[in-house]
Parts: structure tokens; C-alpha cells; sequence
């Protein structure tokens, strides 16, 4: 059982190479995609609304965005080899781990407030 | 046929080149160790036996570990025939996991899990009657099972309730993602039949010429 364990753990990236952010965080997440023979990065920017599996080698979260007027979900898995990177374009404060009540909202409402830079020493 | 006898430890997924998450099935199958070889002149067919699997010595009865003295082989749990192997190993040879190499084919032959006495909802996929609308009492019940006077009888073969699950069962042209050689592990593709910590039987293919599975 404990070769099936160091499988598992292995299939998580180095430490330093984890995207580190947290919920409410607006992320531009850069994940490559194969298309025939070609290979490109593909941007998909929007609001980091939950996280699941902790830090472990299932873990993946899901980022929101409102494209066209209508909410799109994508779920990433955090360790996967495809994500070039996660950039943190804003900071946001969230007092709960999953922001689920976005999805009813709209337009103004469904903003999450910004972090006081001063004090954050990111991801957490 | 080429085969091996190994444990089926878990399930997990794996990252193969392009990034594409693989469900694959972990099973630790080696090394297989050669207990017996059997040849059309001495026993009218050509096979193989390979055993795997530690086993406490008082386990093993005195026939069998004359029989496993005779192949230096030590205590062995499981012990399988293979017919027509295709290597050319003798008595006492240790068959590694690298039999098998990644891309190849394979059968995986197990022993379900068991569920017991279950119905016909569980056991054969029926429909069972509404949950709501009024119904009382008719939920997970199969129905008519037969016609009238004529034909008067059951057909045979009717699927009805039963014991389910603990049976043999072959999951055919499975892939190998990945063979690691030094913890003697098969990375199989997909489900294969069994418990975790079950044994199972990994063999080539029968449906699947080798030359194939290689394009």
C-alpha cells in the first residue's frame, strides 16, 4: 500500500512550482492546450470561488468568470502538468471557503471585496 | 500466454506526456517466481506455473513445500499455471514485471466484490416501480415474470434476485500506462475487477495481436 501512496504523492508538482492564491483572488489561470499538433496557453481569468482535495495530489479549485453574460465554471486540477501558471491579479477577501452565493448574483453585487495589501503575505 | 499473478493495490491517476490525467489501476505483480515447468513429453501439455506472494511457512502444507523445495522457491501464497508461456524460464527463475512494457495490451482476470443476496433493481439493472404518484409498496420489485396457462412455466434463464458479485471476471485490452520496474508495479489502465489487496491474474491480450497494440 505504501508504493501506491509514494504514486499518488508524486504526482504532485515540487513545492515551489504550486500555484499559490487564495479564494476570492482574481486569477489568470494559463493552461495549455493541445489542438490537433499544436500546442497553445489559453487564459481563463476570473474568481478563485472554491478549493477542494487541500494541498494533497487530487486537490483542484474552481475559478468563475461572467463571460458574455454568462457565468462560466472552470475546475482545475492543481497539480496538473498543463497549467504554465496562476497569476494573481487582485487579491480578494473572503470570509467563507467556498463564495457559491456568487453565482446568484450579478453584475455589482457579485464582487469580492479587495485585501488590504499592507498585511498579506499571499496564498496563507 | 504470458502472464503474471499480482495484488491489485488502489486506484489512482496519473499524468502522462501531454498532461492528460490517465485513471489507472496500481497492481503489484512481481516477481513471479517459476514453480513448475511442464512439457508436452512429460505431462502431455506445455505451461508454466508461476507462484507470488509471501506466505508464512507453517501456512503451507508438507506436499506443497516439497513442491516448492523442488524449485527452491520459498512460501508462496498463490500458485498458477500458465499454458504455452512464451519465455524460456525454468524452475526457480524469477519473472519480472518488465514482461510487459507500456502500450502493451493486457486481460485482467479478478474476483469481483461480492454483494450478497441483492434484487433485481441492483442486481440486473430493472427498473423497479415509481418512488412517488401513489405507489405503496411496489419500488424495487421486478414484475411479471411469466406469461398465462400457456406456457404455464418460468422461462429458464429469467433474471431474478440473487447472490451477486464474487465471481471470476476478465476485463479484456486494458493498456499498460506504465511499468516501474524497481517496486515491480504494472500501471494499468481503467478498472480491473477485484477488491484492493485482491490477487489477480495479468495476462497479454487473447484478443489482441502484440504487433497492434504497438501502432
Amino acid at each position: 500500500m505504501k508504493a501506491l501512496e509514494e504514486l499518488r504523492q508524486a504526482q504532485r508538482k515540487p513545492a515551489e512550482k504550486v500555484p499559490q492564491f487564495g479564494i476570492g483572488d482574481t486569477v489568470r489561470v494559463h493552461f495549455r492546450i493541445v489542438e490537433g499538433e499544436k500546442e497553445r496557453v489559453q487564459v481563463f481569468e476570473g474568481v478563485v470561488i472554491g478549493r477542494k482535495g487541500s494541498e494533497g495530489p487530487d486537490a483542484r479549485f474552481t475559478v468563475r468568470r461572467v463571460a458574455f453574460g454568462e457565468g462560466v465554471e472552470r475546475v482545475f486540477p492543481l497539480h496538473s502538468p498543463r497549467i504554465e501558471k496562476v497569476e494573481v491579479t487582485r487579491e480578494g477577501s473572503a470570509r467563507r471557503a467556498k463564495l457559491y452565493y456568487l453565482r446568484e448574483r450579478s453584475g455589482k453585487a457579485a464582487r469580492v471585496k479587495a485585501r488590504e495589501r499592507s498585511t498579506s503575505t499571499k496564498g496563507a | 500466454m504470458l502472464g503474471l499473478i499480482g495484488k491489485k493495490l488502489g486506484q489512482t491517476r496519473v499524468y502522462d506526456a501531454k498532461g492528460t490525467a490517465v485513471p489507472v489501476t496500481v497492481v503489484h505483480a512481481g516477481p513471479n517466481i517459476v514453480v513448475q515447468k511442464k512439457t508436452v513429453d512429460s505431462d502431455g501439455y506445455a505451461a508454466v506455473q508461476l507462484g507470488f506472494g509471501p506466505q508464512k511457512d507453517h501456512r503451507i502444507s508438507k506436499p506443497l513445500a516439497g513442491h516448492l523445495a523442488k524449485a527452491k522457491a520459498p512460501s508462496l501464497r498463490k500458485l498458477l499455471e500458465f499454458r504455452d508461456f512464451p519465455l524460456n524460464v525454468n524452475p526457480g527463475d524469477k519473472v519480472s514485471v518488465t514482461v510487459f512494457a507500456e502500450g502493451d495490451y493486457v486481460d485482467a482476470i479478478g474476483v469481483t466484490k461480492g454483494r450478497g443476496f441483492e434484487g433485481v433493481v441492483k442486481r440486473h439493472g430493472f427498473r423497479g416501480g415509481d418512488i412517488t404518484h401513489g405507489a405503496k409498496g411496489w419500488h424495487r420489485r421486478s414484475g411479471a415474470i411469466g406469461q398465462r396457462l400457456f406456457p404455464g412455466t418460468v422461462m429458464r434463464g429469467m433474471r431474478m434476485p440473487g447472490h451477486m458479485g464474487q465471481v471470476r471476471r476478465t476485463t479484456q485490452n486494458l493498456q499498460v500506462v506504465k511499468v516501474l520496474e524497481e517496486d515491480q508495479l504494472l500501471l494499468i489502465k481503467g478498472a480491473i475487477p477485484g477488491a484492493n489487496g485482491d490477487y489477480v491474474v495479468i495476462r497479454a491480450a487473447k484478443k489482441r495481436k502484440k504487433a497492434e497494440a504497438k501502432k
